[in-house]
């Protein structure tokens, strides 16, 4: 699945999201293709979803894919339990 | 990752969050790894995008573009003596201010990764945020090399 992650410079906090959740797809046998992006950018993008920290995407709207906010970007769990659940919603598990 | 990318000043007295910031700031442009303008671009970015820099409980990563004055891929840790509201809902206060400075868009990525292990260890945040020791914060990043 292609995930797009975002923040405000689509360089810092955005990218270690997305290594993280690349990491935990690596985990579940689920290939993640991503993006990191700055949240101007996201618009129009095509992928499965968008994550980013609760702060950033609370400020995105006219997004037709899920959005995921994420409350701690360095929480594994968290991260993890909100991709699966996102994976189980959307039945989106082939790569 | 070089070893000199890691640079600890403790307790600094800063009090509001563009202080931090540049005092954060400081300790790159001191070692040769950002333009001193670049303080001042994280600061502008932590204005203009908000609190999210507070990546984790009393933890900020400030940071700009490379194209803002980066020179070369690094972080410092900059401990504040007295914790500084940067406006985060759920991980005020700072403690701790890690500026980071990636000199294009790739070429950070190891150091992210570094980071984000540090920072996801338990122990590893306690020491950054108790230790006296400068040795003992450098000694986190400098042991995630192997």
């Amino acid at each position: 699945m292609k995930i797009i992650t975002t923040c405000g410079m689509g360089f810092g906090t955005s990218l270690m999201l997305l290594m993280e959740l690349q990491s935990i797809g690596a985990k579940h046998g689920i290939t993640i293709e991503g993006e990191a992006l700055d949240i101007s950018s996201v618009h129009g993008q095509n992928c499965d979803a968008i994550f980013g920290s609760n702060e950033i995407v609370k400020s995105l709207d006219g997004i037709t894919v899920p959005v995921v906010g994420i409350k701690n970007i360095l929480d594994k769990a968290e991260i993890e339990a909100k991709l699966l659940e996102l994976i189980k919603s959307t039945g989106s598990e082939k790569g | 990752m070089h070893l000199s990318n890691v640079r600890v000043s403790l307790d600094d007295g800063s009090l509001t969050p563009d202080d931090a910031i540049r005092a954060a700031g400081q300790l790159l442009v001191k070692d040769g790894f950002a333009e001193p303008r670049y303080s001042e671009a994280m600061i502008d970015a932590f204005r203009d995008l908000g609190p999210y820099i507070v990546l984790v409980p009393g933890i900020a990563m400030p940071h700009a573009r490379p194209e803002a004055g980066a020179i070369r891929d690094g972080l410092a840790v900059l401990r504040l003596a007295q914790p500084v509201e940067f406006g985060h809902p759920e991980n005020d206060p700072v403690r701790l201010v890690i500026p980071l400075v990636g000199s294009d868009n790739h070429s950070h990525i190891e150091l992210l990764k570094r980071l984000s292990r540090v920072l996801m260890d338990p122990e590893a945040v306690n020491t950054l945020l108790t230790t006296e020791d400068t040795a003992a914060v450098t000694a986190l990043f400098t042991d995630l090399q192997n």
